[in-house]
């Protein structure tokens, strides 16, 4: 069982493997969210100061630091704290705000010194520069080592990047499994965006009401399941190399992306379409909710039911399938059918990404997609190949880029990263099905 | 034998072995080729031609035995080495490029060239006097695909001779043509005889071997039967030569009950390979199709299974006519096809046994939707006790299966569709004897549960030992009936079969 599992899912320890080296190379010191941070040094003022101490509380001149200083402020003054201090600014403001207590000769008793002042020189040098100040105390939120790559924010933000690419990879992962290819799906992607968006602007625009979006989603996930069903249909009945099939929809599809839109954005769209893309639910982004229950329905699709069985079959041997009553034509025109209905569902969460539908959206996203299903242990050659394998491999893709964001690796380097990676991790999983590198390299061509 | 015969002796191959995998294809045969003459190589299927062409032609090398050329022992360990040996084989399925010309087939890999650039003047020219010396006129420029099979047959020929062959092997040469450019072909190797050459003429049509043969060597199961000459020979000589082998307790005893009609083929037709092909299965029978591969028995069967469709014809089941559209209406009908090629057709060799067992029965194992994985385990778990099937676990994969147990769990996939109409084409093809008799006894079994069974044979001793009626097809169409299987004889069914 465990072996199986291990066997299935090998590509899980590459996934753990990256994340641990993006872990090591992000570890930091974490400053604490503004509202620990003020509850942790509340105790602290609660126990060392009295009411008409002499607090000094300074924040930097950035969104985060000066809204930490103000409800600092804020709290000090609702437990009573009297003679609150703020001061919000650079370096030199706090000078001026000490150099005037020092002169009227007031004494702070604690100095709270908010991110980023923590590393101004100005604390350092108070004993030699404000010898009047000596027992003044200084207090900053409590950090610790951790890191980046393993912030809750950013394991959300490694989902949502990829979530595009991951919906369509269910599709991509049928039709590979089936033994074909899939390569108009990025081209889908724009023309699902930008029919979905162009009804949204027909039926209001800006000022339409919420329930325009879904109808937008709904007319461009259905213009390209109708796309792959004829797809499919050529695949099946004429026997057409699914590589040239698709490959002419591609083009095809992106032509008419562009010419719907002559070739600009519509941004003329109803405030709810970000909704899906940006929004949140409970503790998760919509996006992040949509991947997972996407995927778990895929993964039972494929393995509890007699179509998922069907089309390992057709991948696996057609004829035989067919021999078998497998109804070999209707499973090849249902796999196109579905990869289409992802790239559709993918396209209008990338319109409500960035509310817009964009006739250039998805360049490329093909190769990534298929990246991700091969780079989850699928085989190109069909017939074998796991739903889950696939969300690994999105995630590795994910994964590969956030990471190299986070270590600062520039963007040229890092397509060349990610290529080499994918390539590495499919010889992995060609060493392990043939028994170790060793017996892989052995092998004859 | 004499000096004067080993010094006309082109080609002797002495004590030739080879075996695969402990199967024994080739033992200790010898043959010899004179120049000018035409040696007919025959056997039965499986008999161990093509295995020895193909260690003539350098695609196997053998396990013991020489091979002299003109006298002198050459090792042959590759194709190419063959040809530079002037040794050219013609296959059945012509070497040919379709989508090159006449002129750039004949001369590839050995392309006429000057300053590095292809001399096309040269080869063309070169063709024109290559077709000549053949005396047919074919346009060296024109692209292979284009041509007739006989041809393109000659266009195989120019290429032979275009490295001077001394040696010319047919495989089957006459298979695709018709009876005129059957003549033709004879002319050409009449002439090729004239100058010296010497031809392996490999053929299952015994009209030919008499006209265009000066001896003859038979083969069977991997051994020399005999090297005579054709003069001597006559058709029930060679017959029996072929077939020659005592009839052993090789098969399991069995008493037909035959009840009512299964089913039954009205003058179906397809093409060339199907003509008007009528005849009916009752049930508790077997029913053996005998015939030479080609003769359009797996092409009637896959009718009757809705593979392919044919141009006309009615299919009765149970006396009522069906239309049959494709393999899952026949499954319907509950007729069943074992294909005889189980890797490509009968079994998804990638996928676990348990998967291709269920593969045609997923409809009955489906509940609210989804597949009730404990029904089907448990339902293939009684097949693999029933049927004594060897397999690791229901996981293993298909394709690490021996030939037998592949075969069981084919039969068992059919029998868990509670098929009534049983097609066996080929079923003990590439399964050793144990297993084989296991098979026998299942499709006597199913017999006695009433099913009616088909059952295409290409051996002769199986047609006779498992059926209690035989049709002998041949070009499409059936030949013979013998309902009295007790006292056939093979020679019987061949000579039906070879007309």
């Amino acid at each position: 069982m465990m072996r199986k599992a291990i066997n299935d899912y090998g590509m899980v320890f590459v996934l753990l493997g990256l994340g641990l080296v993006f872990s090591i190379l992000t570890i930091k010191e974490q400053v604490p969210d503004n509202d620990t941070a003020i509850a942790q040094l509340m105790t602290r003022v609660r126990r060392d100061c009295k009411a008409e101490d002499v607090i000094v509380v300074a924040g930097a001149a950035r969104k985060d630091s000066a809204e930490f200083a103000g409800k600092m402020a804020a709290q000090l003054t609702r437990e009573g704290f009297k003679d609150a201090r703020v001061v919000v600014g650079i370096p030199s403001d706090l000078r001026a705000l000490l150099d005037e207590l020092q002169s009227r000769g007031t004494n702070p008793a604690v100095l709270i010194a908010g991110r980023d002042v923590m590393k101004w020189r100005v604390l350092d040098h108070l004993p030699t520069q404000y010898p009047a100040f000596a027992a003044c105390k200084i207090m900053t939120p409590a950090t610790r080592l951790w890191p980046d790559f393993l912030k809750p924010s950013n394991l959300l933000a490694i989902v949502d990047r990829i979530v595009v690419i991951a919906v369509i990879a269910i599709g991509m992962t049928m039709v590979i499994i089936a033994g074909g290819i899939d390569l108009s799906v990025g081209s889908l992607i724009a023309v699902s965006a930008v029919l979905g968006s162009l009804v949204m602007k027909q039926l209001g625009g800006l000022e339409a009401p919420a329930w325009v979006v879904p109808v937008g989603f709904m007319v461009g996930i259905a213009a390209c399941g109708m796309v792959g069903g004829l797809g499919g249909w050529l695949v099946a009945k004429f026997n057409v190399a699914p590589f040239i099939t698709t490959l002419a929809i591609m083009m095809v599809g992106r032509g008419l992306a562009f010419m719907i839109t002559g070739g600009f954005s519509i941004y003329q769209v109803p405030k709810a379409l970000p909704w899906l893309g940006q929004g949140r639910s409970l503790v998760a982004p919509n996006t992040v909710i949509l991947v997972l229950v996407l995927y778990a329905l895929a993964h039972v699709f494929m393995s509890h039911t007699r179509m998922g069985r069907y089309i390992y079959a057709v991948g696996g041997n057609k004829e035989a399938a067919r021999l078998s009553g497998v109804p070999v034509f209707f499973v090849t025109i249902f796999v196109y059918v579905m990869s289409s209905l992802a790239a559709g569902l993918g396209g209008c969460i990338q319109a409500s990404q960035i509310n817009t539908g964009t006739p250039n959206m998805g360049m490329m996203y093909e190769l990534y997609v298929i990246a991700a299903v091969v780079v989850g242990g699928t085989s190109l050659a069909g017939g074998s190949g796991k739903m889950l394998g696939t969300l690994i491999g999105a995630f590795i893709i994910s994964v590969i880029q956030n990471g190299m964001n986070l270590v600062g690796i520039d963007s040229y380097t890092q397509q060349v990263v990610l290529g080499a990676v994918i390539l590495g991790a499919v010889l992995l999983d060609k060493a392990r099905n043939s028994g170790g590198m060793a017996a892989l390299l052995r092998r004859k061509a | 034998m004499t000096d004067t015969v080993t010094s006309s002796c082109l080609l002797a191959m002495h004590g030739i072995s080879k075996s695969f995998a402990g199967v024994q294809a080739l033992k200790d045969v010898s043959f010899d080729l004179r120049r000018g003459e035409v040696h007919v190589l025959i056997g039965e299927n499986g008999a161990g031609k093509s295995t020895l062409i193909k260690v003539l032609g350098g695609a196997h090398l053998a396990d013991a035995g020489e091979i002299l050329l003109d006298g002198e022992p050459v090792r042959i360990a590759s194709p190419m080495a063959s040809q530079h040996l002037g040794i050219s084989i013609i296959y059945q399925e012509f070497n040919l490029i379709p989508e090159l010309s006449v002129c750039e087939n004949i001369f590839l890999g050995r392309e006429k060239t000057r300053h590095g650039f292809i001399n096309g003047a040269a080869e063309h020219a070169h063709a024109l006097e290559l077709f000549k010396r053949i005396g047919i006129a074919v346009d060296p420029s024109r692209r292979c695909r284009d041509l007739t099979i006989a041809q393109q047959q000659t266009v195989e020929i120019a290429k032979a001779l275009a490295v001077n062959a001394q040696i010319i092997v047919m495989d089957e040469p006459s298979a695709a043509l018709s009876q005129q450019e059957v003549a033709h072909l004879f002319g050409i190797i009449r002439d090729l005889k004239a100058q010296g050459i010497g031809i392996i003429y490999i053929s299952h049509r015994l009209d030919e071997i008499f006209e265009i043969g000066d001896r003859i060597t038979v083969l069977r199961d991997g051994e020399l039967v005999r090297t005579q000459q054709v003069k001597d020979t006559s058709r029930e000589m060679l017959i029996e030569m072929m077939v020659g082998r005592p009839l052993d307790k090789e098969f399991p005893e069995h008493e037909f009950k035959p009840g009512r009609e299964r089913l039954r083929v009205q003058d179906l037709c397809r093409g060339k390979s199907v003509r008007k092909v009528s005849f009916s299965v009752r049930a508790g029978e077997i029913l053996a199709f005998a015939g030479l591969i080609g003769a359009g028995r797996t092409e009637t069967m896959r009718l009757i299974f809705g593979a392919d469709q044919p141009d006309s014809g009615q299919i009765f089941v149970d006396g009522v006519e069906v239309r049959i559209g494709g393999p899952r209406d026949a499954i319907g009908q509950r007729i069943c096809l074992l294909t005889e090629d189980r890797k490509n057709q009968g079994l998804v060799l990638i996928h676990s046994v348990q998967e291709n067992f269920a593969l045609p029965n997923l409809d009955r194992y489906v509940r609210r939707g989804l597949l009730g994985h404990a029904l089907e385990t448990a339902e293939f778990a009684a097949y693999v006790a029933g049927l004594k099937i060897r397999i690791a676990g229901h996981d293993q994969l298909a394709q690490t299966l021996s030939g037998g147990n592949q075969q069981k769990v084919v039969l068992a996939k059919w029998l868990a569709t509670n098929a009534d109409i049983f097609i066996f084409d080929e079923p003990t093809r590439g399964i050793d004897v144990g297993a084989k008799y296991e098979i026998y006894l299942l499709m006597h079994k199913l017999a006695d549960e009433g099913k009616a069974i088909i059952m295409i044979s290409s051996e002769l001793p199986e047609v006779l030992g498992m059926s209690n009626r035989i049709l002998v097809m041949h070009e499409g169409s059936i030949k013979k009936e013998i309902t009295d299987v007790a006292n056939a004889r093979q020679e019987d069914i061949l000579s039906a079969a070879m007309t």
